[in-house]
């Protein structure tokens, strides 16, 4: 008889192999080559450069604070856009929740970068929004939108929104409508128990939309390459030329490095200026 | 009891009325704290329209302890929660303080709920949640923290005022609910099954802690429960419900001792339920009613509907039926039968006992110091009871 307490262990083993070998190996080559110099030619010497990290933010600190720029304001809009949705499909839906979930999710069975290429048409200055609001006087006819910041926040936004919409769903749908009726008993009107109870319970899930839309809005590219011009790169895009294109490899390493460490830092204050605790709850 | 709508000149002075009893709440000086009238609610599922409330009329009086008691969907809960404002009847009028509150939300009524799940805000202290309510109607801080301080006492949860509701058991949670609703001091606290998540022991003595707190702050209670051990013990009156209608409303003794209905009488307790048809009266006015096969039992007197020649139903309870190897002799219900079975309880003894019209009789027996095992199972014996002890229901 082998153990119980093991069992446990050599379940969660395939895990831990998949993480060991593709984070963890990855993670610290990328490490090891931002502190290397050299070129493809001659090849990469570790030589424990830290002056790497120095060039990479010297150089691209305006596309780094762009980046987590451009991520903060999609994220911004995904909350404002999907906060509303996700409390009405989890309270005003009735029986048709997973039609609506299903909708929001739709997009999705298109490729990613397809998606952001339609709107390119959206967006076009005589395209369909565009054109039509320009015809009824509703936007000056010089308005431009594509290959600008608001059009790359708008693409982030979109492609990002389920990642919002559904963990405030879930926290939503799970919360106990008692509550709602409670606050009401308590003399507090709709706003009154939206802000005092419905808002505060499903923080936890704004938390996790926050982590699901920031992180890999800040570091995309694809939004601002498709949709932003050559004037508004996001170090998404830097990373991209400096591995595929210009073969920097160190370089493109240590603004990883960078985006990730900012990244975090961010993460973590956010977590704690809504109080760890709170955020961690489970609410049944 | 159904009282047609007021008019609307009436209205001031009762208003009036009301913001004087807010100060010193009188039981039996004023009108009802709460009454309905003729109240329904139905319910649309597809075609169909469930009447969950089939016209309900209750008078409340200040300062009672009222019990609505029933099996679940009788429509006990739904009448509660017309009351607080989280549904509106279809038809009729729900008045607090003698005011028409029906169509008036549940934020501007002066009623306040214990949810069966508590419903406490998991994200605030117990300090806060049992602050919110006064937060919201404006009182003064200082005030608010006196008035939740003295009742996170009465509850005896001083010590607990800054945990969040999640680190509590069940009971105190329950009595951090019962605070937040009390602090405001409302017209009336309407308490929706409270203690139906809470184990046995845990809840007789929460029965006994809600009366004293009731005594003690004077408000009215309105309390849903399905348990009628619970609605017995506790309520100055019980509403029996089923199907949406109120089946019996009075004491908890009239409920028992007199079921109205044999809806009440099997639900309350146990009840003997023998069919008959109902005799002439005798000469001290009692009324035979024959069960068959030579049996004869009394009932005292006949509810109304009921006369000699209706078949009707006889209701006794276990407690009253005396067991016995001699026939007795007197004015009483006399019934010879066999014992089918003997159950001992410890402090009882129950016995079940069959009839020759094929009746089962089920008798509880002290078991009293002089009094052990009276017959055993296929002993004949004689059972009996007084006349006012059983009553004829319509069948």
């Amino acid at each position: 008889m082998r153990n119980r307490t093991t069992t446990p262990y050599v379940l969660v083993l395939p895990a831990w192999i998949w993480l060991a070998l593709f984070f963890v190996v990855p993670i610290g080559g990328m490490l090891s080559l931002s502190l290397t110099t050299g070129n493809v030619v001659t090849g990469f010497q570790q030589t424990f450069e830290v002056g790497n990290y120095v060039t990479a933010v010297s150089t691209y600190w305006e596309q780094i604070l762009r980046s987590l720029f451009y991520g903060a304001c999609a994220t911004l809009l995904c909350i404002a856009v999907g906060y509303p949705m996700a409390y009405w499909i989890a309270f005003r839906a009735g029986p048709h929740k997973s039609t609506y979930l299903l909708l929001i999710l739709l997009p999705f069975f298109v490729s990613f970068v397809l998606r952001t290429i339609s709107w390119r048409f959206l967006l076009a200055d005589n395209g369909v929004v565009l054109g039509s609001l320009k015809s009824v006087g509703l936007v000056p006819a010089d308005l431009q939108l594509l290959n600008s910041a608001p059009a790359v926040v708008m693409g982030l936004a979109y492609n990002f929104l389920p990642f919002m919409v559904l963990p405030i769903y879930a926290v939503l749908e799970r919360m106990d409508p008692r509550l709602v009726e409670a606050a009401h008993d308590l003399y507090a009107g709709r706003f009154q128990a939206f802000v005092r109870v419905i808002l505060p319970v499903s923080l936890p899930g704004v938390f996790a939309g926050v982590l699901m839309t920031f992180i890999p809005t800040s570091a995309d590219y694809v939004n601002a390459s498709v949709l932003g011009g050559t004037h508004n790169t996001m170090i998404g895009n830097v990373i991209q030329t400096q591995y595929l294109v210009n073969n920097n490899y160190p370089i493109a390493a240590s603004i990883t490095f960078v985006l990730m460490g900012l990244l975090l830092a961010g993460i973590f204050s956010y977590a704690r200026a809504l109080g760890t605790e709170r955020v961690m709850e489970v609410h049944t | 009891m159904v009282t047609t709508a007021n008019s609307s000149t009436e209205e001031p002075a009762v208003t009036a009325q009301d913001a004087s009893a807010q100060d010193s709440p009188n039981p039996s000086e004023q009108g009802p704290e709460i009454s309905l009238e003729r109240v329904v609610k139905a319910y649309r599922t597809g075609s169909d329209t469930v009447r969950a409330v089939g016209g309900v009329d209750l008078e409340i009086a200040r300062g009672e302890f009222f019990s609505l008691l029933g099996p679940s969907g009788c429509g006990k809960t739904t009448t509660m929660r017309m009351i607080a404002g989280f549904e509106e009847p279809t038809e009729g009028v729900v008045r607090l303080s003698g005011r028409d509150v029906t169509g008036v939300p549940a934020n501007r009524r002066d009623v306040n709920m214990v949810f069966q799940s508590y419903a406490l805000f998991p994200h605030m202290t117990v300090e806060a949640n049992v602050a919110f309510g006064l937060e919201r109607k404006r009182v003064p801080k200082a005030e608010i923290r006196r008035r939740v301080g003295e009742m996170l006492e009465l509850v005896e949860l001083g010590h607990r005022a800054k945990h969040r509701p999640a680190q509590l058991s069940g009971g105190q949670q329950q009595r951090v609910a019962l605070a937040r609703a009390l602090v405001n001091e409302p017209g009336a606290l309407l308490l929706d099954e409270p203690l139906g998540a809470l184990d046995l022991k845990l809840r007789q003595s929460m029965q006994v802690e809600l009366k004293r707190i009731q005594r003690e702050v004077g408000i009215t209670f309105v309390y849903v429960t399905h348990d009628q051990g619970e609605a017995l013990t506790m309520s100055d009156r019980v509403a029996v419900m089923n199907n949406g209608l109120v089946e019996q409303l009075g004491t908890p003794a009239e409920i028992y001792e007199r079921p109205a209905t044999r809806f009440v009488a099997d639900f309350i307790g146990t009840s003997n339920l023998l069919t008959g048809t109902i005799g002439a009266a005798d000469a001290a006015g009692h009324h035979r009613v024959e069960l068959g096969h030579d049996l004869t039992a009394l009932v005292a007197e006949l509810p109304k509907g009921l006369s000699a020649g209706d078949r009707a139903h006889l209701t006794v309870r276990p407690e009253k039926v005396r067991i016995g190897l001699e026939r007795p002799g007197g004015d009483l219900s006399i019934l010879p039968g066999t014992v089918a079975e003997t159950v001992y309880m410890g402090s009882a003894t129950h016995y079940q006992v069959s009839l020759a019209n094929g009746a089962e009789v089920t008798v509880y027996q002290q078991n009293s110091s002089d009094s052990t095992l009276v017959a055993g199972r296929g002993e004949a014996v004689w059972l009996s009871w007084a006349p006012r002890h059983s009553y004829a229901l319509p069948v």
